[in-house]
């Protein structure tokens, strides 16, 4: 395709100068983007890039605040989904929008009924299914609960949603996440069909080597910009993963020689599966030992919350055993949070709104979540509020945790303030071992240097620091070993000096850099 | 989040009141309608309630009855359960006080009965909240059912033991045998005129100085105690609570169980301070009471007093208007169910109009102030 | 013989009985199908019963006092829509505040209309020419039947003889089940249920849903008044409602939410009355059967569903949660 050829009328969709804040985050910052018809076109970037935000604009779930959607090429407000279906956008959600107890052809016909009667709008229904069946490789069970459907069956009802409701522009959002290879293979398959038929196709998604193979152009997104945007053909892997983690000076955090000693946290063959079956561990084999830090980056999603949930007692082991600090957890001696707590295993959770405070509770009552029994703070009857008030002065003081007024309710924090306050929490309870998980998420820039300093402080005083980031920065400053997981498994391992963003990002997406693989086939001979 | 910080009590206080004298505005509504000017009403109800000892006796022993049963249901609450089985488990709780009243007074001194008849209209209130509590904790079954479902069965198992055990030998009406009186609490008058001062006879009896202290009492144990620090971290952020190594199970029963045992107390006033037997149907929706009161004072021990007064003022007012302009006393329902209405349920529907009021108004404050300046 | 007559006559009774359940059980289903938890089906149905009462004397009509009575219950619904709809209030507060508030309003509006206590003026009432009451229908034949051996007993006693509301009642069954299978609304309705998110993103609007949702299920609860207390009492009187609406609740859960389910749940509870009214001092080999007993089964019965115990009842899964667009 000629730059001549990129007229107007050719784009199936334009968005001109898209921009959206909420509150004080600036998602989507003045984004352009052009979308040539019946091409396949991918959208990278890493988590937070603003991608989510983008799409959830096109199909009408948010309005921008400024900025221009071209349908086209005209100029189309978006205001609802019900919109967006009628400018032709169909949209895989990442996370299904089905009813899981109707059957397919039920999910199918929700909101594009045609009839009063359902007996009348399945069967309609049911033969233009079997017509896009048999057109696109599109197979499904019609009549059995979603909910028994394998994911992979799922994903095809999402589509073909979307394709029912005759959408010329289909969105998928990191739809292979949850896919098995086979299933991929297939998905891929599908989209060339339906690009064959003229039908243009958005691929939001992570992983490089799916892009290399199936998209015509990409768009690279980074911290809510359009930084790039070239021909698939141009371009490679590496500078795709150049371009999505963008090059940036490292924050340079001062870091002494790491000591290792002894082995504190030790996961052997350690395999986990959700509630509703899904492996998300699989085959986990990792040690950290005192004065070291580890770090585990990747995409999130790929298995490290629910590492971080099984080491600290949140949820239970399943298959594998864990080592804590010499105690050994196994399915046989299964152990909750507070008895982890118990081992001097300290824990500083991904989500602090979700887990790690409560909103409503004073600063001094947040210091003391998960110790609250400890016998300093309490009498035999009563809490000791004076000791646990004392306590929280003290360490909002040496914490630097703003404003250091013990009654104030945590919600009233702010992001970073609030996240010292945890930390402080977890660290100054002196565990052996460190669990942590996106320590300054949400964080401004200023505590965010404080916080590198404390964690790397924890490692010099002799203690076994884990470190699950996204922020590959933060990973690449603090590990002294970095783990990188993809699909629940370990899929590499180099020293911190050997790291760079390009190996890494290659890693996250599951590619195995040439030095890396090399430094493996030397581990093993 | 909005830019400009909204101080707490623009929620804690401002909102509240709103919200009371929205359903008070309704309530007038309804009070016109009915041909009784609400400003006469009110007035007549004042003074039927607060007017002489007579009049304030009824009001505080009403006012005892709704803390024992608001404070029931605001333990429950701060465990983000709904216990609407506050009826049941005070209907319960006097069985147990009424058995030992019956089989134990006159036998032993009052001074060791008290503590047997406390022990057991707590115990037994408690305990008709287990197997509710359990099923929601243990297996996630919805304890608003559950516990209304309880109510019913409650007032089956009391018809039942009324009518087959506990009534006496010769009697129709449903009720047990009256107490001995040994066993009867004082009542407030009996107080008064043993120090040699005169009021009016009124039901109000000692139980009003249990409740008082249960309120400190429950004050203690949810904001100073590790238990109620764990049943209020449950209630606030259930992942929060599990991440702090809190069981939700066994949180959930204790919750309950303390919320039962408050209900129980209930029988030591309507029981054994004034009934002195056993009476069918003794709790009267008074346990439905308790959650407009619990509700109206925001879970919180000092506000449940200041509704379970408010409260105990529509009951004894009410008996003044029936009095005085023949209104049905069942209209102090409306007001009950107007203030769970504007408190409870439509609790967030004036939250942004009062918060865009604030910010105008503290904006157009500072405007001044800049000017002046 | 005797106990075919017995027979024939619980079962007449329990018809009778399961009537205003049915209704009320079907209420609660459309509004607990789309999400929201119905605790409110007792004050609906009272405050309906006392609207159509009231409606019916003063019309001296009892069909007046039909569309008043479910005019009421259709009001009581659109304040449950509009407090946890509109206003994300806690579904099962909203529902206790309209129970509470349909106890306080009827007994007060009673007393003040008809200054008779609380209760409605009887409806049938020679003396002063009014006949609002709703009559027995007699299905053709059945006096011409009534002697023959067995069919003509069923025909005529159990058959025969209900009010209109009985039969309506049984007929709403199938046409319930119809609407919330069978059309696009009862799909759309069911779903919201189940995913609110997933109908958001489908176009569809979910707060009109469920407003549709408490239109209905109003409408049906005022029936179950209005048969109450036009049809069976001819008049209101306080709290006649005595537990009905969460009897229905019950046997809605009982029923797994689906009208088939519901419908012998409510037969099933019918039965265990109209037993429980016949059975004065019944036994079992030497130990009576306190008739508080057969009471409270349908409660215990309740429990032990809901516990798990005899199958899963699973309940719409976004019930109870109001609907918010996440990130605000």
């Amino acid at each position: 395709m000629t730059a001549q050829t990129v007229v107007a009328a050719q784009l199936a969709i334009e968005l001109r100068g898209i921009d959206k804040r909420f509150g004080a985050v600036h998602a989507n910052k003045y984004i352009d983007l052009k979308v040539e018809k019946g091409t396949i076109h991918g959208i990278v970037g890493e988590n937070g890039a603003g991608k989510s935000t983008l799409m959830s604009i096109i199909y009408g779930f948010y309005e921008a605040d400024e900025g221009q959607i071209y349908i086209d090429g005209q100029a189309t407000r978006i205001a609802d989904s019900k919109a967006a279906i009628a400018a032709g956008i169909g949209m895989v959600h990442q996370h299904f929008m089905l009813i899981q107890n109707f059957t397919a052809l039920e999910n199918v016909i929700l909101g594009a009924e045609g009839s009063m009667l359902l007996n009348v709008s399945m069967a309609t229904a049911r033969n233009e299914l079997e017509r896009l069946a048999r057109e696109y490789g599109l197979d499904v069970p019609l009549d059995i609960p979603v909910e028994r459907l394998s994911v992979g069956l799922q994903q095809r009802i999402e589509i073909l949603k979307a394709l029912y409701r005759g959408a010329r522009i289909l969105i998928l959002d990191e739809p292979t996440g949850v896919l098995t290879p086979q299933e991929t293979e297939h998905l891929f398959k599908v989209l060339a069909a339906l690009k064959e038929q003229g039908t243009t196709v958005m691929l939001i998604t992570h992983k490089l080597q799916e892009i290399m193979a199936a998209t015509d152009n990409v768009s690279v997104m980074r911290r809510g910009e359009m930084v790039a945007h070239v021909e698939t053909s141009a371009t490679s892997r590496e500078q795709l993963a150049e371009l999505m983690v963008g090059r940036k000076v490292l924050l340079q955090v001062d870091k002494g020689e790491a000591n290792p000693a002894k082995v504190l946290l030790e996961v052997k063959d350690l395999s986990w599966r959700n509630a509703s079956r899904v492996l998300r561990l699989d085959n986990v084999n990792f040690t950290v030992r005192a004065g070291e830090i580890v770090g585990i980056a990747g995409v999130s999603g790929n298995g490290q919350s629910e590492l971080l949930d099984v080491l600290s007692g949140i949820q239970t082991l399943q298959q594998g055993s864990i080592n804590l600090n010499g105690h050994v957890i196994s399915s046989a001696a299964p152990v909750n949070p507070a008895q982890v707590r118990e081992f001097k295993v300290g824990h500083i959770p991904e989500d602090r709104h979700k887990m790690g405070l409560i909103n409503s509770f004073a600063a001094d009552e947040a210091f003391v979540l998960g110790y609250h029994r400890k016998p300093e703070y309490n009498y035999r009857l009563l809490t000791n509020r004076a000791a646990i008030t004392a306590d929280c002065v003290e360490k909002m003081a040496k914490w630097d945790v703003r404003p250091q007024d013990p009654t104030l309710k945590t919600a009233n924090f702010s992001g970073g303030n609030q996240q010292k306050l945890v930390i402080a929490r977890e660290m100054e309870q002196n565990p052996d071992i460190l669990l942590v998980g996106q320590p300054t998420r949400g964080v401004d820039i200023g505590a965010i240097e404080a916080i590198h300093q404390q964690i790397i402080g924890m490692r010099d005083a002799g203690k076994a620091v884990l470190l699950v980031s996204v922020e590959l920065e933060e990973i690449m400053s603090l590990a002294d070993r970095i783990l990188v997981m993809f699909d629940g498994k370990i899929v590499g391992e180099i020293p911190a000096q050997m790291a760079t963003e390009t190996m890494l990002g290659l890693m996250m997406a599951n590619i195995l850099p040439d030095e890396v693989k090399q430094l493996q086939s030397g581990a093993q001979s | 989040m909005s830019q400009t910080r909204i101080p707490g009590w623009i929620y804690v206080v401002v909102i509240p009141l709103i919200n009371i004298m929205l359903a008070a505005l309704a309530a007038a509504f309804v009070f016109w309608y009915i041909d009784v000017n609400p400003i006469e009403a009110v007035v007549a109800m004042a003074i039927g309630a607060f007017g002489d000892s007579y009049g304030l006796g009824y009001t505080l022993y009403y006012t005892t009855s709704f803390i024992f049963t608001g404070l029931a249901v605001a333990v429950a609450f701060h465990c983000g359960l709904f216990n609407i089985g506050v009826e049941g488990q005070a209907y319960m709780g006097a069985l147990g006080l009424g058995l030992v009243c019956l089989f134990l007074g006159g036998k032993i001194p009052f001074i060791l009965l008290l503590p047997l008849s406390i022990a057991a209209a707590g115990l037994f209130g408690g305990l008709w909240t287990l197997i509710p509590a359990w099923l929601q904790g243990y297996r996630g079954s919805h304890i608003v059912i559950t516990t209304i479902m309880f109510n019913f069965i409650a007032t089956a198992v009391m018809s039942y033991l009324l009518v087959e055990v506990l009534k006496p030998q010769g009697s129709m009406s449903v009720e047990s045998a009256v107490f001995h009186p040994d066993s009867w609490l004082p009542k407030m008058y009996e107080v008064f005129a043993y120090f040699g001062f005169t009021i009016r006879r009124s039901p109000l009896n000692i139980s009003i100085f249990w409740a008082l202290l249960c309120t400190v009492g429950v004050y203690f144990f949810i904001w100073r105690s590790r238990w109620g620090y764990e049943i209020r971290a449950l209630g606030q952020n259930a992942s929060a609570a599990e991440y702090a190594g809190i069981g939700p199970g066994r949180t959930i029963i204790m919750a309950m169980m303390v919320s039962g045992i408050l209900a129980g107390f209930f029988a030591l006033n309507v029981v054994q301070g004034e009934a002195h037997q056993i009476k069918f149907g003794l709790v009267n929706g008074m346990g439905f009471t308790g959650i407009a009161v619990a509700l109206m004072g925001r879970n919180h021990p000092f506000g449940i007093v200041l509704a379970s007064l408010l409260f105990g003022f529509l009951y004894q007012g009410g008996s003044e208007l029936q009095f005085e302009y023949g209104v049905d006393p069942r209209i102090i329902i409306i007001l009950q169910g107007l203030v769970i209405l504007f408190s409870g349920a439509l609790e967030h529907m004036m939250k942004h109009p009062v918060e865009r009021a604030y910010l105008a108004l503290s904006q157009k404050f500072q405007h001044q102030t800049v000017a002046e300046g | 013989m005797d106990t075919f007559n017995s027979l024939i006559l619980i079962l007449d009774a329990t018809l009778r009985v399961a009537t205003p359940l049915i209704f009320a059980a079907l209420a609660g289903m459309f509004s607990e199908r789309a999400g929201i938890v119905n605790i409110a089906l007792e004050g609906k149905i009272l405050a309906s019963a006392f609207g159509g009462a009231a409606a019916a004397y003063v019309t001296n009509s009892p069909w007046l006092g039909l569309l008043a009575g479910v005019a009421v219950g259709i009001v009581f619904g659109l304040m449950h829509a509009f407090a946890t709809v509109t206003h994300n209030g806690d579904q099962v507060v909203s529902g206790m505040a309209l129970n509470i508030l349909a106890a306080g309003l009827t007994a007060a509006l009673g007393n003040y209309w008809f200054q008779q206590g609380g209760n409605t003026p009887n409806l049938v009432d020679q003396v002063n020419g009014i006949d609002a009451r709703f009559s027995p229908l007699t299905l053709p034949f059945a006096d011409r039947l009534e002697d023959v051996p067995i069919i003509g007993g069923v025909y005529s006693e159990l058959f025969s003889g209900h009010f209109l509301l009985v039969y309506m009642a049984l007929a709403a069954v199938p046409i319930c089940w119809w609407v919330m299978f069978r059309t696009r609304f009862g799909l759309r309705l069911r779903a919201v249920g189940e995913n609110p998110s997933a109908v958001d993103t489908a176009g569809i609007s979910v707060v009109k849903m469920r407003y549709l949702a408490l239109i209905i299920c109003g409408g049906l609860a005022g029936l179950a008044g209005v048969y109450l207390s036009v049809a069976v009492t001819a008049q209101f009187i306080p709290n006649m409602s005595a537990g009905k609406g969460y009897m229905a609740l019950a046997a809605l859960i009982f029923g797994k939410w689906h009208p088939r389910g519901a419908l012998l749940a409510c037969l099933m509870f019918g039965i265990l009355q109209a037993i429980a009214d016949r059975s004065q001092g019944a036994t079992i080999g030497s130990i009576a059967i306190p008739v508080q007993l057969i009471e409270a089964l349908p409660y215990i019965l309740t429990v032990v569903l809901l516990g798990g115990f005899i199958g899963k009842a699973v309940a719409p899964k976004a019930i109870g949660k109001p609907y918010t667009k996440e990130r605000e």
